[in-house]
């Protein structure tokens, strides 16, 4: 198929019940700026990791919005933590901050600080 | 005999507080990392120890930093300290005058007044009299000096004073009692035996000698008592400052730095921490977003009293101010770094990045952007013409999907990221035949030079423009416009350049502002705090963009490509960055033979 430079996502099922949203409640009490955010995807036009992958944080912030946890933890580790997408934002959002917090929160172990 | 039941405290007090700092000394040097232990066996015996020494006088007992910062707080230290200090060494002398040998028991010279009531006959009593209480006299000023500033700290130029914890309180309670217990006890002596100074003399007059019978035992016993509940919180209150200094000052001038990892020095740092209060003034997370509980100061405290909450490591701008105004010389962002940093991933690497572009063709300057100058892409255009017109070839190396320096991510703790990014961008550059690196961004200027093992020199564009300027490459076009220059914090206190910037606007009318140079102010666009709220961020914008633009600049032009973002949104003059500035005043040269003039140009960059 000829590369158009973007895809189609395949139809899934979402089930509200299921998912976990107590999850991005923590985001919001840290980050409290993530309210604001309506999925405009500047954040991601403008990413340096997405340049080299496909790291799109708009969709990995709604998929983590709605508790869809599956292979963000991977994924989140392919940001650089720039910040160039917290410039961008014109809602105000510190979407720097929360792929750190959300980092934090999914790989809670792996992130422990070094015993002092 | 010269014992009395009363110097008991006292003896217990000191032997304790002794004996739990040499073991805390010995467990914290013992603990120093093989760099920095290698660094003190090297200058141990060298002339950095007589430094030391002459450091410790002047810092530990005179005070010079603080007198410098507030005369008053400064006399107020050195009353304290020095006066002590003096009072300490005189008293022993005096005690071992009176009793003829040197190893008198320790009490003597602090109760002596007490044990010695006959007429002094012994060599210089007179003058050690009037010297004693003399020093008590200069003491007990500098002790009203620091009451006063508990009630009304701005009359010591503190605009706020740190809050304290149990055991500050407890060993602060007690120093102040120490002083005045020691002047009542001495006169009621007098009163009773007549053998008081001059300030002792005076007060015994006035006590009725009937009642100093009563009194005077009491008084003895509570001065006795006030030290050892002194010395017995003072390892765990802000005085464990007082020894801790002693062996900081000497650490540091035989060369121990703070590292990446804590080790033994951190903790002889944090527990220099007199808890002054200077950082909370210094910050503009108080004077400009009125956030008084995270500075330097509580990180500090939290950390020595294991509380550490993660809000306060990660709400700092890593701005650098607290650092520059601390009287004791705390790495403060270097501990706050150390405690962010977070544990490693053996084996694993991160950022698999397929796309790594290589550049061998012959040029001479490779040109870094950076992330944030991609946002600004004046900047980069502006780079562009001056290259051109300095008749330069270079390579932009991140014009296109280009790789963060990793400074970011070292800033949050993720210091293995941080280092795969380092591996990815140092295959880039060491693999051209550049012979500088020249880059936009001052968080990346930092990271190239402090964190990369290039070999090729780094410089920032103030830099290079500066010398293309000095070096004739370029010239800029005699202006009126009035600029104000600000110092963005990696590049001044982090990185120390100042003249350069300075330098290529002479050409403008530079007004100065309040703020400048070591003590400039953060934009508030620091990628170092991802806590901070936006309004907060929004405030610290506001606050520094005032006092650029007090004298109404036609310009206001900075050298970071986030400050220039920040201060963009502000509104309130125009602001430009260094390089375009340059560009649109950049008179175009004649042509000159590129090849020759270019090797002689790097090669005398890279030569100095």
């Amino acid at each position: 198929m000829k590369d158009l430079g973007f895809t189609i996502s395949k139809s899934r099922t979402i089930d509200l019940d299921k998912a976990d949203l107590s999850v991005y409640q923590k985001i919001i009490d840290k980050v409290p700026s993530a309210k604001l955010c309506l999925m405009c995807g500047a954040c991601t036009a403008t990413c340096s990791a997405r340049n080299h992958t496909d790291f799109n944080f708009r969709k990995i912030h709604l998929l983590f919005r709605r508790g869809q946890f599956d292979g963000l933890a991977d994924e989140l580790d392919k940001c650089m933590l720039c910040g160039k997408c917290r410039l961008v934002c014109n809602r105000g959002v510190n979407t720097r901050a929360i792929v750190y917090n959300m980092r934090i929160i999914l790989e809670n172990l792996n992130y422990k600080r070094i015993k002092q | 005999m010269n014992f009395h039941p009363f110097v008991i405290p006292f003896t217990a007090g000191a032997v304790f507080l002794f004996a739990v700092i040499v073991y805390k000394v010995y467990k914290w040097t013992s603990s120093l990392d093989r760099k920095q232990k290698f660094m003190v066996k090297q200058k141990i015996f060298t002339t950095k120890t007589i430094r030391a020494i002459i450091e410790v006088f002047r810092e530990a007992l005179v005070h010079r930093n603080i007198y410098r910062k507030n005369p008053m707080l400064g006399y107020m230290h050195m009353s304290l300290a020095f006066g002590w200090f003096l009072l300490i060494v005189f008293g022993k002398v005096k005690a071992s005058l009176y009793a003829g040998t040197f190893f008198e028991p320790p009490w003597l010279a602090i109760f002596f007044n007490f044990f010695a009531i006959e007429k002094h006959t012994f060599l210089l009593s007179a003058q050690l009299t009037f010297l004693m209480d003399f020093l008590l006299l200069i003491i007990l000023s500098g002790l009203a000096l620091a009451i006063i500033k508990r009630m009304k700290s701005s009359l010591l130029g503190m605009k706020k004073t740190t809050q304290h914890s149990l055991f500050d309180r407890i060993a602060l309670s007690s120093l102040w009692f120490i002083f005045p217990l020691r002047l009542l006890a001495e006169s009621t002596t007098d009163a009773l035996h007549g053998n008081g100074g001059f300030l002792t003399g005076f007060i015994g007059q006035l006590i009725p000698s009937a009642a100093a019978t009563f009194i005077e035992l009491p008084l003895w016993w509570a001065y006795s008592l006030s030290l050892f509940f002194f010395f017995v919180a003072l390892p765990y209150s802000r005085y464990m400052h007082i020894p801790m200094e002693v062996v900081l000052i000497f650490l540091r001038n035989w060369g121990a730095t703070a590292g990446e990892q804590h080790s033994g020095y951190t903790d002889i740092q944090i527990n220099s921490c007199s808890r002054c209060g200077i950082c909370i003034d210094a910050c503009q997370l108080n004077f400009a977003a009125q956030l008084g509980n995270v500075q330097s100061v509580y990180f500090i405290r939290d950390t020595r009293y294991n509380v550490l909450s993660d809000e306060i490591v990660n709400n700092c701008l890593m701005c650098g101010r607290c650092t520059n105004e601390c009287p004791v010389g705390l790495e403060l962002t270097l501990i706050r770094q150390q405690y962010r940093n977070k544990e490693e991933i053996p084996g694993k690497f991160y950022y698999e990045y397929t796309r790594s572009i290589e550049n061998q063709e012959d040029i001479d300057v490779i040109y870094y952007a950076g992330c944030m100058t991609h946002l600004t892409p004046s900047i980069i255009h502006s780079m562009k013409k001056i290259f051109v017109s300095a008749q330069v070839s270079y390579w932009f190396m991140d014009e296109d999907k280009g790789v963060c320096c990793g400074r970011p991510m070292r800033q949050q703790g993720f210091v293995q990221q941080a280092k795969n990014l380092v591996i990815k961008n140092s295959r880039m550059i060491n693999s051209s035949k550049a012979k500088l690196l020249v880059t936009s961004c001052p968080i990346c200027y930092k990271s190239f030079k402090e964190e990369y093992n290039l070999n090729i020199p780094v410089m920032h564009h103030t830099e290079y423009i500066d010398k293309l300027i000095t070096s004739r490459r370029i010239k800029l076009k005699p202006t009126n416009i009035t600029a104000v220059y600000h110092d963005p914090c990696e590049l001044g206190r982090g990185a120390g350049i100042y003249e350069q910037p300075r330098n290529i606007l002479k050409n403008f009318s530079l007004l100065v502002p309040n703020f400048e140079k070591e003590n400039s102010l953060c934009c508030g666009g620091s990628l170092s705090n991802a806590i901070l709220d936006l309004r907060l961020q929004l405030k610290i914008r506001d606050h520094a963009l005032d006092e650029l633009t007090k004298e109404k600049p036609d310009v206001l032009v900075t050298a970071c490509p986030l400050c220039k973002k920040s201060f963009v949104h502000g509104n309130k003059a125009a602001v430009m960055d260094i390089a375009e500035i340059v560009a649109k005043n950049i008179l175009t040269s004649k042509k000159v033979n590129e090849k020759v003039f270019s090797d002689e140009l790097h090669g005398v960059l890279i030569n100095e």
